[in-house]
């Protein structure tokens, strides 16, 4: 097995969009279900958007102790790309893979719109293919979008133009000191196509797929 | 849950009963729900006194809500046939047939008298009882659409349940992870004590996954999969004061049914997976009448009896009674039909995904009902006789005796306001502004289908893998159906099916949400049937078939009946998909503006302006014309297919002036309009849209209108930073700021 | 005075997040655990040195604001 796994909850909803958008641009790709363990082969793998276990307790508390973030979290170890997009994101967050955790937005209401974002670190797996200050127009679709860093240890990737949520230095996507574990808020592959109404999250997923390819050993 | 069309031969006409003056109030019929000619039907029916489970069953399959004993005469006069229709009304979801292998199924539901009473978990579970329904047929769910009515912002209440049913649906929506593409919000005094909510969905399937709501053959199992039963919704309050459902505690208030938006995403993809395994015979979700209708509809249908065992049901509560659980509306839990060898099959998949299942029956070669409970016989009867068999009413009509003195109401002698503030009144309407912050709350780009989102006419959804599209639209206005119930009825499919033209399709098929007053009242009973009569002619008119729908009805307070408000969702076909799809915000600097559509007459009987500036619902709408309306669908389409214009709206609520505007503030480039009498601004006379073009598409356009036989004329052009209506020297202007931050920001300021 | 008002569904009504919380932690091998309710705790500071009229006060917030008392239980204890 080789390409990029996306890992399926009971309670993910963004699986199959992050298949799709992934394999336009021709990777391969591969379903795991969360009590899966053997990752091995995998180039990187994806924690897609979601409810997983419904958001239950705190968003990704349940899903960080599902089987397969043991080897997820090996992964991440060894420096291969794994990418957390929106409660993907926070479920990195609650397993302490990335810093800091996301809360509800300033507002307490839901978001679903393109917001611009800008990337100020291309020095990552979701960003290596973009240029420093690249302005880009994408998704975002959360209610826990609210990044807080209480440390003020998170490697800020992304900030919001505009202040659309609260998040500490507007991070809209942040990283581990190595690069290899990114975790981003806006959904990248609900912007992959013009006719949806934004290409411009194709730059970061194309990213990830050179990195992917690049990570193998 | 879906009884509306019982087959006509089975069902027995008569008038209602009624009860005697002298009645003894403690019979438990009554308390149930029954009257006392239903009761004396079920003695016929059995030929012996009911058992409590029994009449707990026929209390709830016969009930308005299941049996629709009012409208089911009057539901046969809607045209229901096509060659692409599959599966019509009388299944949980209506199908057509899309080509190439591919069906659509969808269905809309009312869920208004539980989001009155607790609008957060009354809006959720309508979400999760609409989704069960679509995709009982075999269907993945893949939108849904929401119609919500209040009364106005100013009083708290109304704000109460506004953001409750709101924060329900995206919490809901979201959550089980199926987009909410569009729908409409509108307010108005008479929904103040009895907010209307309707939701639709839509799903997509292969034909060969299609799933019918059957019990099949004797010996197929019977399978009860997803939550566990509780004590939830129970028959609703006449039921829950009885002394013979007292025997466990706490439980004598109707339980308000909480939706678990997890369970029934791990319902969805389970099920998806035994249809697409092809491990079930059929399938029937659980929602109004519980267990009842579970397993009476299916083994009516399958002309079967069933045997059940209610020890097996997986239970949330201890103690529960027969009655109990027959009528609980515990959510998120489907019956599924099963061939005893793949049973195991079936368990493996519901463990997989986290569900719990349970084997509670089986299908018999009789056509009995047979339910027993620790060891004990409680129910014994024909199972068809709790649905085909349920009474069917011919209820009294009758014009009501104001409608003249409505139609003669009319305002006149209004003379031109100032245009410019006269719009912007009508841009902060809440009923006319920006839904954004609705919207905005609700997941509607999941599953990277939506090529035209909400905001516009139409939504249109994309199939993946096909070059086809879905459009969808859904509409409803109460107000014109006030002042005349027949034009009215007419009117709103018609304008549904103008939406779904403005994407490029071809309408396809219907189905309704008739939301109506007391039926024991002869002018509400009225009003339905001219309804009925007004959406059979614009689909007759259109060659749309209705496949499926939902009556609500006793939507009154205080005995003030609400308006009557049917809702239609429309749904239509594109293929191919337009390359560039057209949107509101995609009118440019230097186009032009057309309208199209019948010029000349002028009406403003039930029109926005005419509410929101000076109170008043007067007049009759004019006759919907339905050549007209097909010309104007048949150009609308021509546009789109032929890349004519990116933008195309169709001139209702607010008329021409806001839809221009509305153009105009989603596009951010100013448009002036040339006008003759001012009063054209603010008509919303029926079969007109206004769309965008390049100077250079002037030839081609107008030989597609004469194509179409519908006038078309240039009215103006998108420059500047202004909406300005010109007529001979006079101008009157609004800057698109202005109108832009108001029509955005009129739900936010009267929500803060 | 200190006032804790705790408020939780009231047992007929389903309260699928506890449900869930009780699976995953029989899943982490807390099997011993057969039922979790969730709810919610509120610590109020209110003027006064009445308890009893401080009680009342506090139980009419519960039933406007803090509680939704078609779905909901409460319980007022006020701090002596």
């Amino acid at each position: 097995m080789s390409g990029i796994g996306v890992v399926v909850f009971p309670g993910s909803n963004c699986e199959h969009d992050m298949v799709w958008a992934l394999e336009a641009l021709g990777a391969e790709t591969h379903l795991v279900w969360h009590r899966d363990t053997d990752l091995s082969g995998l180039d990187g793998v994806v924690l897609p958007g979601g409810f997983a276990h419904g958001d239950y307790l705190r968003t990704g508390a349940i899903a960080r102790f599902s089987p397969v973030m043991a080897p997820v979290a090996e992964m991440a170890e060894s420096g291969k790309p794994v990418v957390g997009i929106c409660n993907g994101f926070q479920i990195l967050c609650e397993a302490q893979i990335l810093a800091g955790a996301l809360i509800a937005n300033r507002d307490l209401r839901f978001i679903c719109r393109p917001v611009e974002i800008e990337v100020v670190d291309t020095d990552t797996v979701l960003t290596s293919a973009a240029e420093p200050g690249a302005v880009l127009t994408i998704p975002l679709n959360s209610y826990e979008g609210q990044h807080c860093d209480p440390d003020g240890t998170a490697r800020v990737v992304a900030r919001y133009v505009e202040d659309v949520n609260g998040s500490q230095n507007l991070a809209a996507a942040v990283a581990n000191a190595r690069g290899n574990v990114v975790g981003i808020m806006p959904h990248p592959e609900r912007a992959s196509e013009e006719i949806l109404g934004s290409a411009d999250g194709r730059i970061l997923l194309e990213s990830l797929v050179a990195s992917s390819v690049g990570s193998r050993t | 849950m879906n009884v509306e069309l019982a087959p006509e031969e089975d069902a027995l006409t008569e008038e209602p009963g009624e009860n005697p003056v002298d009645s003894d109030e403690d019979l438990l019929h009554r308390r149930l729900g029954l009257t006392d000619d239903e009761y004396e039907r079920i003695l016929d029916i059995l030929g012996r006194p009911p058992r409590p489970a029994e009449l707990a069953m026929y209390s709830v399959m016969w009930s308005e809500h299941c049996s629709y004993k009012s409208s089911r005469l009057h539901l046969r006069r809607f045209p229901t046939e096509a060659p692409w229709v599959v599966v019509g009304p009388g299944e949980n979801a209506g199908v057509i047939d899309i080509g190439d292998g591919w069906l659509a199924a969808f269905r809309i539901e009312s869920h208004n008298h539980p989001s009155f009473v607790e609008p957060y978990q009354g809006a959720a579970t309508g979400v999760g009882g609409i989704l069960r329904d679509v995709f009982t047929m075999g269907a993945r769910p893949i939108a849904l659409w929401d119609q919500i009515r209040f009364g106005p912002l100013e009083e708290a209440h109304n704000r109460y349940l506004f953001s409750g049913v709101v924060s329900g649906i995206a919490g809901y929506g979201n959550a089980v992870g199926v987009p909410t593409v569009g729908g409409e919000v509108a307010f108005e005094k008479c929904y103040s004590g009895n907010p209307l909510v309707n939701v639709m969905c839509l799903g997509v399937l292969r034909r060969e996954q299609l799933v019918l709501g059957t019990a099949g053959a004797p010996g197929t199992v019977a399978v009860l999969l997803g939550a566990a039963t509780g004590r939830d919704g129970i028959g609703g309050a006449s039921v829950l004061a009885s002394a013979s459902f007292d025997e466990a505690a706490g439980a004598k208030r109707p339980a308000v049914q909480v939706g678990d938006p997890f369970e029934e995403k791990k319902l969805i993809e389970a099920c998806l997976e035994l249809y697409e395994r092809n491990l079930v015979v059929g399938v029937q979700d659980l929602g109004a009448a519980g267990l009842s209708c579970a397993v009476s509809e299916p083994a009516a249908r399958a002309g079967a009896g069933m045997r059940v065992e209610l020890d097996r049901v997986h239970v949330r509560e201890p103690n529960m009674t027969a009655a109990e659980l027959l009528m609980s509306e515990s959510q998120e839990r489907m019956m599924a039909f099963v061939s005893p060898a793949l049973v195991d099959a079936v368990l493996a998949v519901a463990a997989r995904w986290e569900i719990d299942a349970s084997v509670v029956g089986e299908v018999t070669s009789d056509t009995a009902l047979v339910v027993t409970y620790s060891g004990e016989t409680v129910a014994e009867v024909p199972a068809a006789s709790l649905t085909e068999e349920a009474p069917l009413y011919d209820r009294p009509l009758g014009e009501p005796s104001w409608i003249e003195d409505l139609w003669s109401n009319s305002l006149t002698h209004m003379t031109q306001p100032a245009l410019a503030t006269a719009l912007l009144r009508l841009l902060d309407d809440p009923s006319l502004a920006s839904s954004a912050w609705v919207y905005e709350q609700f997941d509607h780009m999941l599953f990277l289908n939506t090529v035209v989102g909400p905001g516009n006419d139409g939504n249109l959804l994309r199939i993946k893998g096909t070059d086809k599209a879905l459009a969808v639209s859904t509409d409803g206005n109460g107000r014109l159906c006030h002042l005349d119930p027949r034009r009215g009825g007419a009117l709103i499919v018609y304008e549904a099916a103008l939406n779904v033209a403005m994407t490029g399709a071809q309408p396809r098929g219907l189905v309704d949400n008739l939301n109506f007053g007391n039926p024991e009242k002869p002018e509400v009973m009225w009003q339905f049937s001219q309804v009925v009569d007004g959406i059979s002619e614009a689909c007759a008119a259109l060659g749309i078939p209705v496949v499926g729908g939902n009556v609500s009805f006793y939507n009154e307070t205080d005995g003030i009946d609400i308006y009557p408000t049917p809702v239609v969702g429309l749904v239509g076909l594109v293929e191919p998909v337009p390359v560039t799809p057209p949107r509101l915000s995609r009118a440019t600097a230097g186009m032009d503006l057309w309208l199209a559509g019948p010029g000349g007459s002028i009406n403003l009987a039930g029109s926005a302006y005419e509410q929101v500036t000076f109170g008043h619902v007067g007049g009759r709408p004019s006759a919907p014309d339905g050549t007209m309306a097909r010309a104007a669908i048949s150009l609308g389409q021509t546009l789109v297919q032929e890349g004519l214009s990116p933008a195309l709206h169709d001139v209702s609520d607010g008329g021409l002036a806001v839809t221009v505007a509305e153009i105009a503030i989603a596009s951010e480039v100013g448009v002036t309009v040339d006008y003759t009498d001012w009063r054209h601004l603010f008509s919303e006379e029926p079969h007109r849209f206004v769309f965008a073009a390049e100077v250079s598409n002037r030839r081609r356009i107008s030989e597609a209108a004469q194509a179409a036989r519908i006038p078309a004329e240039r009215i103006g052009s998108f420059d500047g930073t202004d909406i300005t209506f010109r007529r001979e020297g006079a101008r009157a202007v609004l800057d698109l700021a202005t109108a832009s931050a108001t029509c955005r920001s009129a739900l936010s300021r009267r929500l803060a | 005075m200190k006032v804790t008002v705790h408020i939780e569904r009231r047992p007929v009504i389903a309260d699928p997040e506890g449900a869930t919380i009780a699976r995953s932690l029989a899943d982490l091998g807390y099997d011993d655990v057969s039922t979790v309710r969730t709810g919610r705790t509120f610590h109020l500071e209110v003027v006064g040195d009445d308890p009893e009229h401080i009680r009342k006060r506090v139980t009419e917030m519960c039933e406007t604001l803090l509680a939704n008392p078609v779905i909901e239980d409460y319980e007022v204890a006020v701090e002596p």
